[in-house]
């Protein structure tokens, strides 16, 4: 990874770090509505993993703490605010919401917040991807507790019975909502129980954005030259509770107080710092052209768009005027 | 026009658009190498490969929503569940994700399935085998539920269903994959809303769909021969969105209904007709509406007690002369 690419993954990360606290005040400020996931902490795992895709080209599809994933892969941040504001200028017209951000034009298939129901999607993706010959593959992003579904284990099988091009990444975050990974899931590893299946797997530190990239080159570079899928596991933190609905009382303050030290952010910076590829001077001045940014345009286009009108209702319950569906053709 | 079997007809529907468009494939349990429970994929396997025609674990779920994520770029499965008993292993993808995506996404996402699925009551398989599901389909927004009753509108359904670009569910029932019937000879597209008249009459509606259309055809004849009432049977294959208008239309000839249902009788096509017929048409009835459906219990094994349990034709005629006051 050269300087430069450094530099823009660490404005990136801290942009996605700006923008999910920004949305926490959007929340108190009930400008944002329903439920509302959160993803400090765990930046490094999508910078990384998507850095080494061919993001626009290659397939992402993840659960509902899904706005970052859906920037890196190149939906604009307005589009994504006014979404999360429930405005007809969001990506989904207001329609969607914080957990179904979607962003197809970028290949950004969705957010999905039955957890689990992206596994079988993403091998179906793949599927597609097959079918057409094409040399994309897919990327599925999902949590530690999503393993323990039904969909997980059916998806496993299918990807690597028929060699479809699929990623599955497992971004570990310890907890599914309030229930620690021990108290749910008999194996704690996830990267094992895929050993079943015969899929190979990885374990990495996922609060490292560059260790993520490296172990996401290889597992790439794996589905993509025909081997069939792989499982990434990527150990990482929310800094928040799960969602803003959530207490955020079950974890002791020992075990957030450690994992605070390993910020994904601050990590990265100190390290540039230290290598001398930025200086402090340089990272407040990012961070003060984040803010800025993230008032003065995303806020700003979030509050100025309008409410969707009501036409929208009928228009995409079922596709409009399907010449099919009179017995007529093409 | 020439005669096949019902299964035949759906053979001939999945051999050619198959042959149309390479990127519809098909999937199921046993319907490549063993060619289908019901023969519907018969000879597909050994034409089309095993990339297209893909026998599936047994994964209702997980392969419905592989499915699903295909059809995300424009690929279209023809995914086949093996009875509708097991449909409901699915429901989380068809309910969660086909159904809703194209809403959620402010448009962006089309999910252009087909599944079709074998349901009914056939001959003592028990309860779990025996499950008639449509009700829990047509009520869910977003998913467009066609039934057909014989084999021209199981090829033109399906051959529809496959270019349609929204979620299709096909309810087929498993006592009628051998009957016989007009095909024509020629492509044929069947439309996937309204209704047909099977059989044209001016005292009485009778709303039937898939097996109940038969039980209602046989009924209208014996009313007609041995009471001289002349019932118009309404082949209702499309069951959501229902065609309100043709509901209507033929309510407001006879000023009489009767539905039939092969389900138990809460939340079904007949409490849905009435509503319509109510919403739209009362003043128009000389009689209350009546619905015809099956016990309200799982299907028992016993052979007595189960054919007690599903309507049939006598009981279609007994419920229209009660309309009349005989
Ligand atoms: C099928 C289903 N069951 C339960 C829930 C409620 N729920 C939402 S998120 C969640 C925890 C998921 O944890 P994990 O997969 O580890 O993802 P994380 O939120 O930690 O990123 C639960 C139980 C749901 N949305 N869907
Ligand atoms: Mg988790």
């Amino acid at each position: 990874m050269n300087s430069d690419v450094k530099k823009r993954l660490l404005r990136e990360m801290l942009f996605a770090r700006r923008f999910e606290e920004r949305c926490y005040e959007a929340y108190v400020e009930r400008k944002i509505g329903g439920f509302l996931h959160l993803y400090p902490g765990e930046e490094a795992c999508a910078h990384g993993v998507l850095e080494a895709a061919n993001c626009g080209h290659d397939y992402v599809i993840t659960s509902y703490r899904d706005h970052v994933h859906a920037i890196k892969c190149g939906v604009d941040p307005k589009a994504v605010m006014a979404e999360l504001f429930a405005k007809e200028a969001g990506c989904c017209k207001g329609l969607g919401g914080s957990m179904h951000i979607f962003g197809v034009e970028h290949r950004f298939m969705g957010g999905y917040a039955l957890v689990g129901g992206p596994f079988p999607l993403a091998a179906g993706i793949a599927k597609g991807i097959q079918m057409k010959k094409g040399n994309e593959i897919c990327i599925c992003f999902l949590g530690d507790a999503a393993n323990n579904q039904g969909t997980f284990h059916e998806s496993l099988n299918m990807a690597k019975l028929w060699n479809l091009p699929v990623l599955y990444v497992c971004e570990n975050n310890l907890y599914g909502i309030g229930t620690r990974i021990d108290r749910s899931t008999a194996v704690v590893d996830q990267y094992k129980r895929v050993s079943s299946y015969n899929i190979p797997s990885n374990q990495v530190n996922g609060q490292d954005v560059e260790l993520v990239y490296e172990a996401a080159t290889q597992a790439i570079e794996h589905v993509r030259s025909g081997k069939g899928p792989y499982f990434l596991e990527l150990m990482t933190y929310r800094f928040r509770g799960h969602s803003m609905s959530d207490s955020n009382a079950y974890r002791p303050k020992n075990e957030e107080r450690v994992w605070g030290k390993r910020d994904p952010v601050i990590m990265f910076r100190d390290r540039l710092i230290e290598t001398g590829e930025i200086t402090q001077e340089d990272f407040k001045n990012m961070d003060n052209e984040i803010l800025e940014e993230i008032e003065q345009e995303i806020i700003r286009f979030a509050d100025e768009s309008q409410e969707p009108s009501m036409e929208l209702l009928d228009k995409y319950v079922l596709v409009e005027n399907d010449p099919y569906v009179t017995g007529g053709s093409r | 026009m020439s005669k096949m079997m019902f299964w035949e007809a759906i053979q001939r529907a999945y051999d050619e658009e198959m042959t149309n468009d390479s990127l519809v494939f098909c999937m199921g349990e046993d319907i490549g190498v063993a060619g289908g429970t019901y023969k519907a994929t018969k000879g597909l396997y050994e034409k089309f490969g095993s990339e297209r025609v893909m026998d599936t674990p047994i994964s209702e779920n997980g392969f419905t929503g592989l499915g699903i994520g295909a059809s995300f770029l424009n690929v279209r499965p023809i995914i086949e569940i093996m009875s509708v008993n097991f449909s409901w292993l699915a429901m989380d993808q068809m309910f969660n994700t086909a159904a809703k995506v194209h809403f959620m996404s402010g448009g962006q996402l089309k999910a252009p399935i087909v599944v079709r699925s074998p349901g009914g009551t056939a001959h003592q398989l028990g309860a779990q085998h025996s499950a008639r599901m449509e009700k829990v389909f047509m009520g869910i927004a977003g998913l467009r539920v066609v039934t057909p009753s014989n084999p021209r509108q199981a090829y033109g359904l399906l051959k529809s269903a496959v270019r349609c670009d929204d979620p299709v569910f096909i309810y087929e029932h498993e006592l009628m994959y051998n009957m016989q019937g007009e095909v024509p000879d020629t492509e044929y597209f069947h439309p996937l809303i309204g209704s047909e008249i099977a059989r044209p009459g001016g005292d009485i509606t009778l709303f039937g769909y898939n097996i109940s259309v038969h039980w209602c055809l046989q009924a209208a004849e014996t009313l007609s021969k041995q009471h001289g009432i002349e019932a118009e049977v309404i082949d209702l294959y499309a069951l959501s969105p229902l065609d309100r208008e043709g509901i209507v239309q033929s309510v407001s000839k006879t000023h009489r209904a009767v539905i039939v249902e092969e389900a138990e009788p809460a939340v079904g096509v007949g409490a849905e007709v009435m509503a319509i017929i109510n919403e739209e048409c009362f003043y128009e009835l000389d009689a209350p509406p009546v619905r015809v459906s099956a016990a309200n219990v799982p299907i028992p094994y016993n052979h007595t007690l189960e054919k007690s349990v599903i309507p049939n034709a006598q009981d279609v005629t007994a419920a229209v002369l009660k309309v009349f006051g005989q």
